[in-house]
Parts: C-alpha cells; sequence; structure tokens
C-alpha cells in the first residue's frame, strides 16, 4: 500500500493506540491536517499551542495513555516548550509532532524555520528529526515506545513537509524493530538488594513510606497500599504523588516538603527508615539537605539510576520500577507475617505520629462573612466526594488543594509539579475532560494563573467540554505575595493584579458559564450549580487578598523549621 | 570529596546530533569537560567518544549514569577505574631562529618526537605522550615562543592484562 508521509504518520498513530490529537494547523502541517478527516482521529483544535502540549499532558496524567501533540513548525514548535518542560520535569509521556520546513530549506532560516530539535535536546527525553519518510514509521513507533517506557517522558518528532508529501510502500515495523541497543530501562529489582530492604523493614521501629510520582506512573498505588496496611508503615507523598495512598487512611500523613504538613516532615525528621518510592529528593521536599531524616537509613526505588545518589546519598539504592519492586517487596515480605507483628512493632510509632497530628493538624483560621480558600477547597471536596479529577494552576491555590483536598485515588490530581508551570491546569483540564467525558473536571485556579492561558475557554466551549474552573481570587500572585510578606518586607513588587478582568463576563463572552462569589454561605450552593451545568462554567471566588499557605518551611531551611498557622 | 580527573570512554550511535546531546549535557547539569575527541570505530554506525572530565566521586557518578540515560549512548567505561593506556597527539608551532634552533631540536630529540614542518625561523613539532609529558613540553619550548598550538585531547584504551601487579 502506497501511503504519503502524512498518512503514515496518522496510521502510525492510530495504531499506537492514540484517539485524540490535541493541536493547531500552519503551514508545515497542512498535509498532514489534509489527511485528519480520513483518519479516524480526533482533533482538538486549541487556541495556543502551550494549550495543545498541556492538554496533551493531561490527557496522559489523567489516563495513563500516551498524550499526542501536533503543531506546525517555527513558532508553533516553540510554543511548545514550555509544556515538553512540563511534562519533562513531571516524567509524563506525550508525543509531540513538529511541522518543519522542507528538507532543501533546513538551515536556510526559511519562513517559519526553528532547530526545534536543538531547542528541545535538553527538555525531551529524546528527539527526532525524520529526513526520509522510510524511516518515519519506525520513528513513531519509537518515539511512543521510548515515552512509555523506562522513566516515562515526552518525545518530539520533526517532520518536514517534503516528507509528509513523500510517498512510501507502508509497512508496520514490528516490536522486534523497535528495540534499540543503547537503551535498556532496567525494570527488575535486584534479588540481594531486595533482601536487604526486607531486612531493613523487619529491623525497623519507626518506618516511613515517601512516595512520589512514579507510584502513580508505574500503577502501583494497590501495592503501596498493601504495604503500608499490612506492615502498618505511614505514608507521606510528595506533590506528585498525591492520589497514590488514600487519604482517608489513618496511615496516612499527608504531603512532605515545603507546605507539607506538621505530622509528615515530623515523621521524616524521626523516622528510623525512609522508603522513597518514585521520588527523586526534590529540593521542595527535603528543605536543607543535610539536614533531611538524620535519624533514618534511606532506601530509594526509582527506575532512573540517575535519580539515586544525586541529590541524597541513600543507605540501599535500588534500580527498579516501582510496580515490580513493590510486587516482589510484598512477595518477600509475606514470608514474614506469620512470625513478625508489624503492628505491634510500630505501635509507639504509630501512635506518636498520631499525636503529632494531633498536635498541629492542618488548618484555617475562619472569620465571618470572608471566604477562606482552603474552605473554598473542603467544600469541592465535599461535593465530589473526592471523585472528581482536580487539576490546578502553580502556586497557592496549588497548595490549598494539595493540602486540603484530600486525595484517595491515583490520577485524580493533575499539576506541574516539577517545572510549576503556570497557566497549565485549565489545558490539562480540558485533556482529563477529553480521556473522561463523563467524569466531573476542575481546574482550581488564581487570578494569575488561569490568565495564562485564558484563550482555552474557546476550546473548552467550542467542543462541548464541561471543564469547571474555580478561581481563587485574591487580585494577587499570592505565592510571590506570600514570599514578599515574609522574606522581602512586604515589598510587593509588581504582584498585585491590580487590573483584572470581570471572569463572570469574560465566561459568558466565550460562550460559557460565569458566577462569582463573594460569601461564604453561598460557596456550596454556587459550587453546586456550577458542577451540575453541562457546559465550562468559571466560578470567581473572591478571597482574602493577604492569606497564606502554612505550613511552610522557608527556602533552604530544615524540614524541623516549619511555620505554622 | 576529592576531585580527580576521570577518563571516559563512550560508544555511541554516530547520528546528526550526539555530539550536542553529550556536550549538552554536560554544559547544562554544570559538568566540566577538559577535552573530548570522536571519531568512528570499526563497526559501522558506531563512534568513539573519549572524555576527560574533573570532578569528585559522586559527580562522576552522575556524569556517568547520565550518559547511560542518553538514547544515543551504548557504553560508557570510566577507564580510570582500571589499568589502561592514555596518549594525546600535539602540534607545537616553535620560534626557532638560527641562534637556538639546536637547543630547540635538542629539546625535540629528550622528548622523542618529530620535526614535521620547517620555517625560515620556526619548527612544527609532533609530539605524542601522556598529558604530563605534554605539559612538560611545551612548558619547555615556551621560553623559545610558541607560535601556536594543536592537540587532539586524550585518547586512551584499556589494557588487555588487567591482573598484573602496578
Amino acid at each position: 500500500m502506497e501511503l504519503n508521509g502524512a498518512q503514515v504518520l496518522l496510521e502510525c498513530l492510530k495504531r499506537e493506540g492514540v484517539e485524540v490529537v490535541f493541536g493547531y494547523p500552519g503551514g508545515a502541517v497542512i498535509d498532514i491536517y489534509d489527511r485528519i478527516p480520513e483518519s479516524g482521529l480526533t482533533h482538538i483544535l486549541v487556541r495556543h499551542e502551550q494549550g495543545a502540549i498541556h492538554a496533551a499532558d493531561g490527557y496522559a496524567r489523567a489516563s495513563g495513555k500516551v498524550g499526542c501533540c501536533l503543531v506546525t513548525s517555527g513558532p508553533g514548535a516553540t510554543n511548545t516548550v514550555t509544556g515538553i518542560a512540563t511534562a519533562y520535569m513531571d516524567s509524563i509521556p506525550v508525543v509531540i509532532v513538529t511541522g518543519q520546513v522542507p528538507t532543501p530549506l533546513i538551515g536556510n532560516d526559511a519562513f517559519q524555520e526553528v532547530d526545534i530539535v536543538g531547542i528541545t535536546r535538553p527538555c525531551t527525553k529524546h528527539n527526532y528529526l525524520v529526513k526520509d519518510v522510510k524511516d518515519l514509521a519506525l520513528t513513531i513507533r519509537r518515539a511512543f515506545y521510548l515515552a512509555r517506557s523506562g522513566r516515562p517522558g515526552p518525545v518530539l518528532v520533526d517532520v518536514p513537509k517534503d516528507v509528509q508529501q513523500a510517498k512510501v510502500k507502508f509497512r508496520y515495523p514490528d516490536d522486534s524493530e523497535i528495540r534499540m541497543r543503547s537503551y535498556n530501562p532496567t525494570v527488575k529489582p535486584n534479588v540481594k538488594q531486595l533482601r536487604r530492604l526486607a531486612e531493613l523493614i523487619l529491623k525497623a521501629r519507626r518506618p516511613l513510606i515517601y512516595a512520589g510520582g512514579g507510584v502513580i506512573s508505574s500503577g502501583s498505588s494497590a501495592e503501596l497500599t498493601w504495604l503500608s496496611q499490612t506492615l502498618s508503615i505511614p505514608v507521606t507523598a510528595t506533590l506528585m504523588g498525591l492520589g497514590c495512598f488514600p487519604a482517608d487512611d489513618p496511615l496516612w500523613l499527608g504531603m512532605l516538603g515545603m507546605h507539607g504538613t506538621y505530622v509528615a516532615n515530623k515523621a521524616v525528621q524521626n523516622a528510623d527508615l525512609v522508603l522513597a518510592v518514585g521520588a527523586r529528593f526534590d529540593d521542595r521536599v527535603t528543605g536543607k539537605v543535610s539536614t533531611f531524616a538524620p535519624k533514618a537509613k534511606l532506601v530509594h526505588i526509582d527506575v532512573d539510576p540517575t535519580s539515586i545518589q544525586k541529590n541524597v546519598q541513600v543507605h540501599l539504592p535500588m534500580v527498579a520500577d516501582c510496580f515490580s519492586a513493590l510486587t516482589d517487596l510484598k512477595e518477600e515480605m509475606h514470608k514474614h507475617l506469620g512470625t513478625v507483628d508489624f503492628a505491634a512493632d510500630h505501635a509507639d510509632w504509630v501512635a506518636q505520629v498520631g499525636a503529632w497530628r494531633e498536635e498541629h493538624p492542618l488548618r484555617y483560621v475562619s472569620e465571618p462573612g470572608v471566604i477562606k480558600p482552603q474552605f473554598v477547597i473542603e467544600t469541592i471536596r465535599k461535593l465530589t466526594k473526592g471523585e472528581a479529577v482536580i487539576c490546578t494552576e502553580v502556586g497557592q491555590n496549588q497548595m490549598w488543594t494539595a493540602q486540603f483536598y484530600g486525595f484517595t485515588t491515583p490520577r485524580s490530581f493533575l499539576s506541574s509539579g516539577g517545572l510549576g508551570t503556570m497557566g497549565y491546569g485549565f489545558p490539562a483540564a480540558i485533556g482529563a475532560q477529553m480521556a473522561f467525558p463523563d467524569r466531573l473536571v476542575i481546574d482550581i485556579a488564581g487570578d494569575g494563573s488561569i490568565q495564562m492561558n485564558i484563550q482555552e475557554l474557546a476550546t473548552a466551549v467550542c467542543h462541548n467540554l464541561p471543564v469547571k474552573i474555580v478561581i481563587l481570587n485574591n487580585g494577587y500572585l499570592g505565592m510571590v505575595r506570600q514570599w514578599q510578606e515574609l522574606f522581602y518586607e512586604k515589598n510587593y513588587c509588581s504582584t498585585c493584579m491590580a487590573a483584572q478582568p470581570d471572569f463572570v463576563k469574560l465566561a459568558e463572552a466565550y460562550g460559557a458559564a460565569g458566577f462569582r462569589v463573594e460569601k461564604p454561605e453561598e460557596v456550596e450552593a454556587t459550587l453546586k450549580k456550577a458542577f451540575a451545568l453541562k457546559k465550562t462554567v468559571i466560578v470567581d471566588v473572591r478571597i482574602p487578598a493577604e492569606e497564606n499557605v502554612y505550613p511552610m518551611v522557608p527556602a533552604g531551611k530544615s524540614l524541623t523549621d516549619m511555620l505554622l498557622v | 570529596m576529592d576531585s580527580r580527573r576521570h577518563i571516559l570512554s563512550v560508544t555511541v550511535e554516530n547520528e546528526p546530533g550526539v555530539l550536542s546531546r553529550v556536550a549538552g549535557l554536560f554544559s547544562g547539569r554544570g559538568f566540566n569537560i577538559e577535552s573530548l575527541n570522536v571519531a568512528p570505530t570499526l563497526e559501522e554506525g558506531v563512534s568513539l567518544m573519549t572524555i576527560t572530565t574533573v570532578g569528585d566521586e559522586a559527580i562522576i557518578e552522575q556524569i556517568v549514569k547520565q550518559l547511560r540515560k542518553l538514547v544515543v549512548v551504548i557504553k560508557v567505561v570510566d577507564l580510570t577505574e582500571v589499568k589502561s593506556v592514555e596518549r594525546e597527539m600535539v602540534f607545537i608551532k616553535v620560534h626557532a631562529e638560527d641562534g637556538k634552533r639546536a637547543e630547540v631540536l635538542r629539546i625535540v630529540d629528550v622528548f622523542r618526537c618529530k620535526v614535521v614542518d620547517v620555517g625560515l625561523d620556526e619548527l612544527t613539532v609532533e609530539a605524542t605522550g601522556t598529558k604530563d609529558k605534554l605539559t612538560a613540553l611545551i612548558t619547555l619550548l615556551q621560553r623559545f615562543g610558541i607560535k601556536e598550538i594543536a592537540r587532539t585531547g586524550t585518547m586512551a584504551m584499556k589494557r588487555s592484562m588487567q591482573d598484573l601487579p602496578a
């Protein structure tokens, strides 16, 4: 069968299981768009390429499948860079297809030409420029293989216009062809290390599990939960790990780190064994790294060898994907269940942890007539029973959500953790809604962040996507303002969003619905009304200008130095 | 921890952008490249890069792991961890006026290097040796005035017999 490059590309996407492509056309991809109608793929036309990459990312995070994004050369490609870096930092599998000027023009500074392979080299897992249509099918297969295997990540494929047009006899490469001698992601844990880990767990009296995004991406929440519950080990998680362990379990401590709970940070600093699973000892988690978990033996399970011994020297490194490691560990620990009473061994520790939780629970001070943002999150949690897909932007809105929503299932919290990309949440919510048309998808935003990709309202309305945006509107870039207040003598330079659109009218202008909430007693009823509507909705919630996120460990301080409410 | 010079032998797929990927890894993560050379091997499509870099053990461990993580890298060997032979080649164009020429040639002789080009008042010397030997040679020739210098950077290979006493 003879196909042109554009057809080969679309056929390969379909065979990789792609159903939805988020994209934006342009001169260098018209040939691909020309063939989309007959391809059977759903294309979501965004309003800015950054929206396309974040939507593909949100689709991937919510569904566990590889997200796909299609943009043109030059500015189309460069507009995706922030989103690619976002996916890279959080290890999200996305394949980005960019158009490129025809191969004879490459390097000539042609119209809308940019070296996108060069630009994205440091923020992709790998990338390709396809110079011959005969290589296209194999390259697409490898791109998907790389994106989803090992430590997942974004892979970019740059396809020049003449390659899209060139004809080739189509043959779909088989599995044996995708393997590369230079790429062997280690998967199974080392048996000896596993036994040593079991011994460490048997000896520990104050063990703690510190779970990260790797638990979610590897699909090992059930194994982690079994381990915690059966062996009576308390669990804390990073921002990326939220949802990997049910927040209503008594062994759940909440998030750790800069805006982590008192109990989680106290537990880290006093544990005698910290089992890091799919987490990477990020500076927002460890605080002053030399004082992190000073009394503990550290165990680190991660599929990426470069994550291990990078920020922290650990006692037992284990390169393995979390699912294999936890499954094998479960089997190993099974041998001891008859002879060891883990609940009794850890009873004092679990009681101590419980006491810390009582001592300083997550809290906020209610004031009459004032809508506290934490109360809004609690109300959303109550109305959704924890079953919604929650996206956030970045800053205070993100931290309040992480603290107060109480996530119980994996892939229900989508947030830019590593890169901290404002403007991520709303397009990601569009992606998640495409993955789950029947689920309630909510973007919890700030008045600053939402304006970074507000144009995607048109996308959501156009495709009848009933995404809900709840703006925690304090008229400030709240997290920067909080730092200015605490560490820069209240020099609120450029953080006040003095001029602001009327978000209700803005929603209506786009064909969405808009509500404003100014009184605490209206919060629940308005959110209920908004969530019941089968359309895109903005709820503009007016919160106090100077509410802060607490607890807070100032940057560079030890986890014991928490500022509390 | 002690900073030490390491020679890394990196086998890579010979494809466009591979040098940029490796170099970008070093610059992006703040690692240093002291020297780097690259050339094809006997196996078609495979090149060998020899990179010398300086760092303490933790940094070298990160460099090696980061290199292995690159999809185009097939194999990384830290030759500092094994017994290896190491050489570097240099061309030195040095002033050698009539009165000084004999002395320059004497040094060239002592270092067992070759004169590969002669001008009216200058000589081009080719020398091969370890980094230390070449540094000594360059130091000695500097007082005559070195006009130009071109070095290959270190290349190295694991010795066949690893078990002999040092």
